[in-house]
């Protein structure tokens, strides 16, 4: 019965997209009304809402007889773990991936139903009709290749469960989602340059439409790399939190492409240039969504992360071919109309900022693309299996990386147009003064390590930046109102939510790229094995095993070390680092136990006797690494500021 | 006239699709196997009826070591397959392993009861066999010929075809090997390759 349902409901949503697509394209072409293509959106998201029930109502159940449960699901995982197993295999991602697009594209309808003017000179019916297609394309995916709801005869009793590592963390509720609301929305931006392309629009509403419908999805992307760094981090036992493995690398590349035409539409929104380029950008993040998704899930390259392969790798190999052809012809076909109309006046600009930025940031993502896509190219070319790993992508990224800090001190003094020189000067003396100050002291306090210095320079001279923007505009406002200088500086954040917002999430990168660069430089760590009792000393920690004990769970055994750590001579925290052995694993999981702080402490247990009377502990001390996920929650503060409409931020 | 500028955008997109094509025809994760034509790994392991298996003892014989569970849902339609294997070639001396992977003595007795098969049923402890055969997951398969050497590795669910292939020639004493493993679809792959510590197991 859930299985039918499933089927069903999936099968109704395909023809539902399918009719969505025609008639937004009937309606587009002949001016018709949008209002049945509106309605589809509607239904298509309640089919789509109805499947995953369905499908959390037979895992919950435990009806094995559908396929995906017999895949993720057993009697012994907890009910917490088996409601977010949806997304804990192909099937049930692809399940999820449809949802968050059939949202969007509800959202998408009601946007263009509230404001019909900016919908139609956005493309309307086009834009729509393009986000149809691509629910088309993935709900044909679950009801073929990647079919969740198929028939198990005769049921098995019992299944394996999710993969270890994704139940061993409750963050395994919030990363894929976070990531799958950014990740999949970026679909969005894509069927608004597909819609300004087709229907020739390309006036000046569509920088604006597509930069807020970009931001939504950016800003959770963010978050979603942020918390699947931060989940890596609590879970995996190595003490990093990025490896620039294939799938983080699918995730990273829209990000950077995203982040460059956010920058790049302000050009296009205010001066009309850059127009084709930002277009560019808007496809290429959507081509890299997908080019990150087939590279991973179809098993062409090999990654911790990849899931078994399946027919679907041809599917999105096509879809893919065909997005990228279609693309670039209309592209191509619109060169003349995006030609722009004003040039650039002078390096000392805004604009020319912004391009610089532009350049970085796409040969950041050549570099991470390139070096992902290396093994194939090096199998193509030559035959052998290579694997491209960390020390590539840090020696090209590290310097492109600090590039942009550099340039975020820079930029934001540029006026549009022309800058004069004494002017520009004028702006960044403080913030100069100030990053030569953070210099010395930072030197005289001990940081030593090249990598780290330059980055809390260069960032300290773009918060100097910041703070010199915001304090700029409040002073001239305070002379000419006579206001006092707090309402000032409030009136004029309020009255420009978008630019602040976009200095709060500025601010946010630079406090992560901080956390980076320390964190890179002065992580240590070391490993005793110690009997119950005996105590290690580590610089200015101490920790003490207490006791070694094994602990019987449902679904899982684990074998935990009580560990007492103490810092200065001060107890600082009882720490429980463990090895959880799963039934679908001959490898235990190591689940460190991590004291955060300034300095984190960070405690794997790695090995034990077997009697109780020894265990392995291993310590690793790395500062700063908090602060890469403040500047995470910071950024993502700074979306939501920049969204909030100016006339509700002065109200 | 050709407009090659509006040509060009497109096809500069036709390297990448091709070089994406490749990489369908490619598996990332075959990769070469040090174990076949190597000693089968010795053990000494406990059936389900509590008596003792040797896997020395059975030198002379052609051995197929079979890691099942009975939640491995590829594991069901193979029983059949090596159960046709055990009846046709056992009296020319031939003899399955079977080698219950993560699962209780329980489940496997009534996996056993229900489905038949009449051969040895043993139990790892703590998984050391699997680790010490490298084993992906279940199922997974080892061919053992008279000399004891691995001359056959299958990861996933060994096929008839597969087993009439290469059976015969063992049981007719020859020792070629075949240097790579075979996959097939439905395998669990139950251990990703991710840096875990070395913990020993220890028994509940």
């Amino acid at each position: 019965m859930t299985r039918f349902v499933g089927q069903l409901a999936i099968l109704l949503a395909l023809a539902t997209s399918a009719a969505g697509a025609l008639l937004a394209f009937a309606a587009a072409r002949g001016a018709r009304s949008l209002f049945p293509a509106r309605r589809a959106a509607g239904a298509l998201l309640a089919l789509v809402a109805l499947a995953v029930l369905a499908m959390e109502y037979a895992l919950l159940r435990h009806d094995f007889s559908v396929q995906y449960v017999t895949q993720v699901g057993s009697l012994e995982t907890p009910v917490f773990y088996t409601i977010i197993s949806l997304w804990s295999a192909l099937e049930g991602s692809i399940l999820l991936w449809a949802l968050i697009l059939a949202v969007y594209t509800a959202a998408l309808a009601q946007w263009q139903r509230r404001q019909p003017d900016a919908g139609v000179a956005t493309g309307g019916g086009y834009t729509l009709g393009t986000l149809f297609v691509v629910n088309v394309f993935f709900l044909l995916l679950l009801a073929w290749p990647a079919n969740p709801f198929g028939l198990v005869s005769p049921a098995p009793m019992n299944g394996p469960g999710p993969n270890p590592l994704l139940q061993n963390h409750p963050f395994m509720g919030v990363h894929p989602p976070l990531l799958y609301l950014g990740y999949v929305g970026l679909a969005v931006p894509f069927a608004f340059a597909m819609g300004a392309l087709f229907s020739g629009q390309l006036g000046p509403a569509w920088p604006r439409a597509i930069r807020r419908w970009t931001l939504v999805p950016w800003g959770f992307l963010s978050l979603g790399i942020v918390a699947g760094a931060w989940w890596s981090y609590e879970v995996l036992g190595w003490g990093g939190y990025w490896a620039w493995d294939p799938v983080e690398n699918a995730s990273f590349m829209p990000w950077l492409t995203a982040t460059a035409f956010l920058h790049s539409v302000m050009v296009a929104e205010r001066r009309e240039m850059l127009k084709t380029w930002t277009l560019s950008l808007v496809i290429a993040t959507f081509l890299l969504t997908l080019l990150g998704t087939f590279l991973t899930r179809s098993g062409v390259i090999a990654s911790v992360h990849a899931f078994t392969q399946s027919l679907i790798g041809p599917f999105f190999l096509a879809f893919f071919g065909v997005t990228l052809l279609v693309a670039l012809g209309l592209l191509a076909a619109r060169a003349e109309t995006l030609r722009a109309p004003a040039q650039l006046d002078s390096p000392l600009a805004r604009e020319s900022a912004f391009l610089a930025n532009n350049l970085l940031f796409v040969a950041f993502t050549f570099v991470v693309l390139l070096g992902t896509m290396y093994p194939l190219i090096a199998e193509a070319a030559r035959g052998v299996k290579v694997s491209v790993g960390a020390p590539y992508f840090n020696r090209m990224n590290v310097p492109l990386a600090l590039a942009l800090v550099l340039l975020s001190g820079l930029g934001p003094a540029l006026p549009w147009r022309r800058g004069s020189p004494r002017a520009v000067l004028a702006k960044l003396r403080w913030p100069a003064v100030g990053a030569v100050v953070v210099g010395i002291v930072c030197a005289a306090v001990g940081v030593r390590a090249f990598g780290a210095w330059i980055t809390i320079v260069l960032a300290a001279m773009a918060v100097g930046l910041l703070v010199e923007e915001t304090i700029g505009p409040a002073r001239a406002r305070a002379r000419a109102h006579g206001e006092h200088p707090f309402a000032a500086v409030r009136g004029s954040v309020l009255a420009n939510p978008r630019r602040y917002g976009g200095y709060i999430a500025h601010f946010g990168v630079l406090v992560a790229a901080v956390g980076i660069a320390v964190s890179a430089s002065y992580r240590r760590e070391r490993e005793w094995t110690l009997r119950p009792g005996q105590s290690a000393v580590y610089g200015r920690y101490a920790i003490q095993l207490d006791s070694v004990w094994a602990l019987e769970e449902p679904h899982r055994d684990a074998v935990i070390a009580g560990v007492h750590a103490f810092r200065d001579g001060q107890p600082l925290a009882r720490l429980y680092p463990r090895l959880n052995y799963y039934r679908n694993s001959n490898q235990p999981i190591a689940t460190p136990a991590v004291r955060e702080g300034a300095e984190d402490l960070y405690l794997v247990l790695s090995a034990y006797a077997e009697d109780g009377s020894t265990a392995t502990v291993k310590a690793i001390i790395t500062p700063l690494v908090t602060w890469i996920w403040c500047g995470g929650i910071i950024l993502a503060a700074g979306v939501v500021f920049a969204l909030v409409p100016a006339r509700v931020a002065r109200r | 006239m050709i407009p090659w500028r509006r040509v060009a955008w497109p096809l500069a997109g036709l390297p990448v699709l091709a070089l994406l094509a490749f990489g369908l025809t490619r598996d990332a994760r075959r990769v070469d196997s040090p174990l076949p034509g190597r000693l089968a790994p010795d053990f000494v392991l406990e059936t389900l009826d509590g008596d003792s298996v040797h896997l020395t003892a059975l030198r002379g014989k052609v051995v197929l070591v079979n890691f099942w569970a009975s939640w491995c849902l590829a594991c069901v339609a193979e029983h059949d397959v090596l159960v046709a294997a055990q009846r046709r070639w056992g009296p020319e001396g031939f003899q399955v392993l079977g080698v219950v992977y993560q699962d209780t003595r329980p489940n496997a007795r009534q996996w056993m009861t229900e489905r038949g098969g009449d051969w040895p049923t043993l139990f790892d402890p703590g998984s050391r066999m699997a680790i010490e055969y490298g084993l992906f997951g279940v199922p997974e398969s080892f061919l053992v010929d008279r000399a004891g050497r691995i001359a056959f590795k299958q990861i996933g669910p060994v096929s008839g075809d597969a087993l009439a292939r290469m059976v015969p020639p063992l049981l007719a004493g020859q020792t070629t090997s075949e240097t790579v493993e075979h996959r097939s679809p439905g395998h669990v792959r139950s251990s990703p390759e991710f840096p875990t510590a070395g913990g020993e197991r220890r028994e509940p």
